[in-house]
C-alpha cells in the first residue's frame, strides 16, 4: 500500500520548516535509514530518513520550498510491485482525510493526530503590539526574537572589545537554538567561547572576567540548567557590589530560554522569573516582542550590574517590527502600554502577552476593553505604571506562566493593596500556572500553563460579568 | 607533618628574611588581637583566624609581582595583610564600620580591595576557585602578564566546583595558581576522614595540570615554590597546583572548640613548626639580625596592631543611609 511521507518534527517547538533539499528522485529504490532529504528548522538542518523500505513513487513538496507544515506530506513511498497510479491514488487525499483515514494506519499517519501536538505547534502567530519613543520617519523591519538577540550582542561586541560571549555550543555549533548563528565567524574563538558541559564552573569564571573588567554574556542552554550555577549568580554576582562596599561588581548578563518549551517535562520547563526578581543586585528583564528584545539586550550588555536576561523558545521564532535604528536601545525597568483600555488592567511580561492580548482582543469583542501592560523588566518593576493603570481600570488581573506561590503576580497585587487599595473595584486575580511539577503528556501540559480562557474568566470576574 | 618539602636553600638576603618575619609576625599579632576583640564583643558573626599559616600567603606574596591577582575564601585576614591592605581597614571591617575596607558591610569574611587586586573574601566554600580562574581568563583575554592565586582549603578540594575549574583552567590554559592551604582540618574533619586520596597536589592530574606539595610552614619553600608556579603561568603553560601542607593553631572559627584533635598534636606542631621561629631562628643563628632588632620589629608591629583596633573600636558604625547604597552601579 502506497504511505504518504510526512513533512517531520524535528525539535520540541517546530512548527514548519524548510524542504531544503532532496536526495533522492522519483523511482529510487530507498531501505530504512537512507537519508531522503535535508530539513532545515528554526534551529539546524537536519537530515530525514527513511524509516520504511519501498520506492519513491512521487515527490509533493519540491525541494527548497519555506514553510512546510509539519505532517504535510512531502512524497509517496510505494511498496514493491506497486505502480505510480497508487502514488497518484495516495497523492490527491487532502490532509484532512488522512488524520480519520482508517486505511492508512502506518507510523506517519499516527503523528498526525491534532490532539498530540505539541501546545506550541497550537499557538500560532504571536499578536504584535505598539511601539514607544521611535523617531517619526524610522523604517521597520520584520525579525525574528532570535535575530533581534543575535543582532543585539553582535552591535555591542562591536563597539566593545570587553563583551564576549561564553556557553556550551555558541560557537562551532552556532547556539543550541542558533541564537549565536554567525558571531563566532566574526568575532573568533577568543571572544565567542565554546564551554564544556560546567555550569557552575563556567558561570563562577564569568565573574572572575566581569570583576576583572570584562563584561560577560553567559548563555545557559537552558535556565534550568542554571540552577546548577545559581550560587554563583547570587552569591557571587549579585552580591559582591554591596560587600565591597561599591569597591566592583559584575557587569555581566546572564541569558537563556526560561520556561515552558514543548513537551520536554518537568526539569526542562521551569519559569524562574519570580526566583531572579527577589534578589536586590541582580536586574531581570523578560521582554516579548522582537524590538523589546534587541533594545533591552543591548541595555543590558551595557549595565553595570548583572542581568538577568530571561527568554523564550516559543517567541525565538516569531517576527515582529524592529526599528532600523543604528543604536536602538530600551530602558530597563520601563514598563510599556500594549493596548490602551479602561475596563480592567492586565500585566503580563514574556510569554504571557500572547495569553494577555488574546484575552483582550476575544473581551474587546463583548465589550470590555482591557488595557495591557507589558512589564518587560521584573526588577527594578515599573510599578507606578500598573498603578496608574489601575487607578485608571481599578480591577486587575496578572498573568504570567510559573508557580503560583510566591509569584510576580502574588508581588503585584500586595503593591496594588498598598498603593491603590481604594481605587480598587475587586480583588486582584493571579493568572498563573498550576502548582504541578509540569506533565509529558500533551493534553496535560497545556492545561498545566496559563491559558487563554482562563485570563479570559478571570478578567470576566474582576469585571463582574 | 608529611611534607614532601624541597629542600629551602639559604641564597636569601637578611632583608628579605627580615621582611618575611616582619609580615608573618604582623598576621600573627593582628589575628591574635582579632580574637581578643571578638572574645570583647566587638567582632561579630563567623571569624575565622589564619595563625601557624602564616608563611604561606607571605611567602607567594614575595613571589609576586604588582599586578598579580588574588582571590580566598573567609579565612581571609593573613591574604588581606600579606599584599599590602591596611590593616586599620581590616581590623574595621571586622568591628563592621564605616572605615572599613567594605565600609561595614561585608565583614570578616567579604572584604575586597580593587587598588590590591584582592578579589574577596568569599563566604562560599570553593566559590572563589572559578572565581580566580575568571581573573586568569581576563588576563589573558586581556594580553597582560599577570597571574591570579586561588586559593582554597582541603575541605575545598572536594568540592565539584574545583573540577570543573580545573577542566576549563587547562583546556584555555589560563594562568591561574590553585594554592590549597592543607590545613589537615575542614572544620572538624580530618583529611583522612574526607578525602580518598590524601595527596591533594595530585588532584589535577586529571587534567593535566602539574601540581606540587610545599612545606607551607617554611616560608623560603614557599616562596620558590611560588617562583616556579608563576615562571609556569607566565610562559603561558597553563594553571599549576601548590598544595601547602600547613596548619591552623586556632579552631576553624571563634566558637569552634577544637575536639577533633588533640591538644598534644596542635603544641607538637607549635614547637616544631612554626613558621615565625624558623625564620626567627635563621635569623639569629645567620647573625643576620640582634635580638634587639628583632625586639624592635616586634614593638613595631604591636604598634600598628594597636592602632588597627584602636582605630577599628573608633570608628563610627556605617550610617543608615548605607544600608541602601551599593547595591546597583
Amino acid at each position: 500500500m502506497a504511505t504518504k511521507i510526512l513533512m517531520p518534527a524535528l525539535s520540541p517547538t517546530m512548527e514548519e520548516g524548510t524542504l531544503a533539499k532532496w536526495l533522492v528522485k522519483e523511482g529510487d529504490t530507498v531501505a530504512s535509514g537512507d537519508i531522503m532529504a535535508e530539513i532545515e528548522t528554526d534551529k539546524a538542518t537536519m537530515e530525514f530518513e527513511a524509516v520504511d523500505e519501498g520506492v519513491i513513487g512521487k515527490i509533493l513538496i519540491e525541494e527548497g520550498t519555506e514553510g512546510v507544515k509539519v505532517n504535510t506530506p512531502i512524497a509517496v513511498l510505494l511498496e514493491d510491485g506497486e505502480d505510480a497510479s497508487a502514488a497518484e491514488d495516495a497523492a490527491s487525499g487532502s490532509q484532512d482525510t488522512q488524520a480519520d483515514d482508517s486505511e492508512s494506519s502506518d507510523a506517519e499517519d499516527d503523528s498526525a493526530d491534532v490532539s498530540t501536538k505539541p501546545a506550541a505547534q497550537a499557538a500560532g502567530d504571536m499578536p504584535e503590539i505598539p511601539m514607544e519613543n521611535i523617531p517619526e520617519g524610522t523604517k521597520f523591519k520584520k525579525q525574528t526574537v532570535r535575530e533581534a538577540i543575535r543582532d543585539a550582542m553582535a552591535e555591542e561586541m562591536r563597539s566593545t572589545d570587553e563583551v564576549f560571549l561564553m556557553g556550551e555550543e555558541v560557537g562551532e555549533y552556532q547556539g543550541a537554538y542558533k541564537i549565536s548563528q554567525g558571531l563566532l565567524e566574526e568575532f573568533g574563538a577568543r571572544r565567542v567561547i565554546d564551554t564544556p558541559i560546567t555550569e557552575h564552573g563556567f558561570a563562577g569564571i564569568a565573574v572572575g572576567a566581569a570583576f576583572a573588567g570584562l563584561r560577560p554574556i553567559v548563555e545557559f542552554m537552558t535556565f534550568n540548567f542554571a540552577m546548577q550555577a545559581i550560587d554563583q549568580i547570587i552569591n557571587s554576582a549579585a552580591k559582591t557590589l554591596y560587600m565591597s562596599g561599591g569597591q566592583m561588581g559584575a557587569p555581566m548578563v546572564f541569558r537563556g530560554p526560561n520556561g515552558a518549551a514543548a513537551r520536554v517535562g518537568a526539569q526542562h520547563s521551569q519559569d524562574y522569573a519570580a526566583w531572579y526578581a527577589q534578589i536586590p543586585g541582580l536586574k531581570v528583564v523578560m521582554p516579548y516582542t522582537a524590538a523589546d528584545y534587541k533594545g533591552l539586550m543591548k541595555s543590558a550588555i551595557r549595565d553595570p550590574n548583572p542581568v538577568i536576561f530571561l527568554e523564550n523558545e516559543i517567541l525565538y521564532g516569531q517576527s515582529f517590527d524592529v526599528p532600523e535604528l543604528d543604536d536602538f536601545t530600551v530602558p530597563i525597568g520601563k514598563a510599556k502600554i500594549a493596548r490602551e483600555g479602561d475596563d480592567v488592567t492586565i500585566v503580563s511580561f514574556g510569554i504571557g502577552m500572547k495569553y494577555a492580548l488574546e484575552a483582550a482582543d476575544a473581551l474587546a469583542e463583548e465589550g470590555i476593553n482591557a488595557e495591557v501592560l507589558d512589564l518587560r523588566s521584573l526588577r527594578p518593576m515599573d510599578t507606578d505604571a500598573i498603578v496608574k493603570s489601575v487607578k485608571k481600570t481599578n480591577r486587575c488581573v496578572t498573568v504570567e506562566e510559573g508557580f503560583p506561590v510566591a509569584s510576580i503576580g502574588n508581588y503585584i497585587s500586595s503593591v496594588l493593596m498598598q498603593q491603590a487599595f481604594d481605587y480598587l473595584d475587586a480583588p486582584v486575580i493571579n493568572c498563573t500556572g498550576k502548582d504541578v511539577p509540569m506533565p509529558y503528556a500533551a493534553n496535560l501540559e497545556k492545561h498545566a500553563l496559563i491559558t487563554t480562557p482562563e485570563v479570559i474568566e478571570a478578567v470576566k470576574s474582576v469585571t463582574y460579568r | 607533618m608529611a611534607a614532601a618539602k624541597k629542600s629551602s636553600k639559604s641564597n636569601v638576603s637578611a632583608e628579605e628574611l627580615m621582611s618575611h618575619y616582619r609580615e608573618m609576625l604582623m598576621i600573627r599579632r593582628f589575628e591574635e588581637k582579632a580574637g581578643q576583640l571578638y572574645g570583647m564583643g566587638l567582632i561579630g558573626g563567623f571569624c575565622h583566624l589564619y595563625i601557624g599559616q602564616e608563611a604561606v600567603v607571605v611567602g607567594l606574596e614575595a613571589a609576586a609581582k604588582e599586578g598579580d591577582q588574588r582571590v580566598t575564601s573567609y579565612r581571609d585576614h593573613g591574604h588581606m595583610l600579606a599584599c599590602g591592605m591596611d590593616p586599620k581597614g581590616v581590623m574595621a571591617e571586622l568591628t563592621g564600620r564605616e572605615g572599613g575596607y567594605s565600609k561595614g558591610k561585608g565583614g570578616s569574611m567579604h572584604m575586597f580591595s580593587a587598588e590590591k587586586r584582592f578579589y574577596g573574601g568569599h563566604g562560599i566554600v570553593a566559590a572563589q576557585v572559578p572565581i580566580g580562574a575568571g581573573l586568569a581568563f581576563a588576563n589573558k583575554y586581556m594580553g597582560t602578564d599577570d597571574v591570579s592565586f586561588a586559593y582554597f582549603g582541603d575541605g575545598a578540594a572536594n568540592q565539584g566546583q574545583v573540577y570543573e575549574t580545573f577542566n576549563m583552567a587547562s583546556l584555555w590554559k589560563l594562568p591561574c595558581i590553585f594554592v590549597i592551604e592543607n590545613n589537615q582540618y575542614a572544620m572538624g574533619t580530618s583529611l583522612q576522614r574526607g578525602s580518598s586520596t590524601p595527596e591533594l597536589y595530585t588532584r589535577g592530574e586529571a587534567f593535566g595540570i602539574p601540581g606540587e606539595a610545599v612545606d607551607g610552614m617554611d616560608v623560603l619553600a614557599v616562596k620558590e615554590a611560588g617562583d616556579r608556579a608563576l615562571a609556569h603561568c607566565r610562559a603561558g603553560n597553563g594553571p599549576y597546583i601548590l598544595e601547602m601542607k600547613t596548619y591552623r593553631y586556632r579552631g576553624h572559627s571563634m566558637s569552634d572548640p577544637a575536639k577533633y584533635r588533640t591538644r598534644e598534636e596542635v603544641q607538637k606542631v607549635k614547637s616544631e613548626k612554626d613558621p615565625i621561629d624558623h625564620v626567627r631562628d635563621l635569623l639569629v643563628t645567620g647573625k643576620h639580625a640582634t635580638e634587639d632588632e628583632l625586639k624592635a620589629i616586634d614593638k613595631e608591629v604591636k604598634k600598628i596592631v594597636s592602632e588597627a583596633a584602636d582605630f577599628a573600636t573608633e570608628s563610627p558604625e556605617p550610617a543608615l543611609d548605607e544600608l541602601f547604597t551599593d547595591i546597583y552601579a
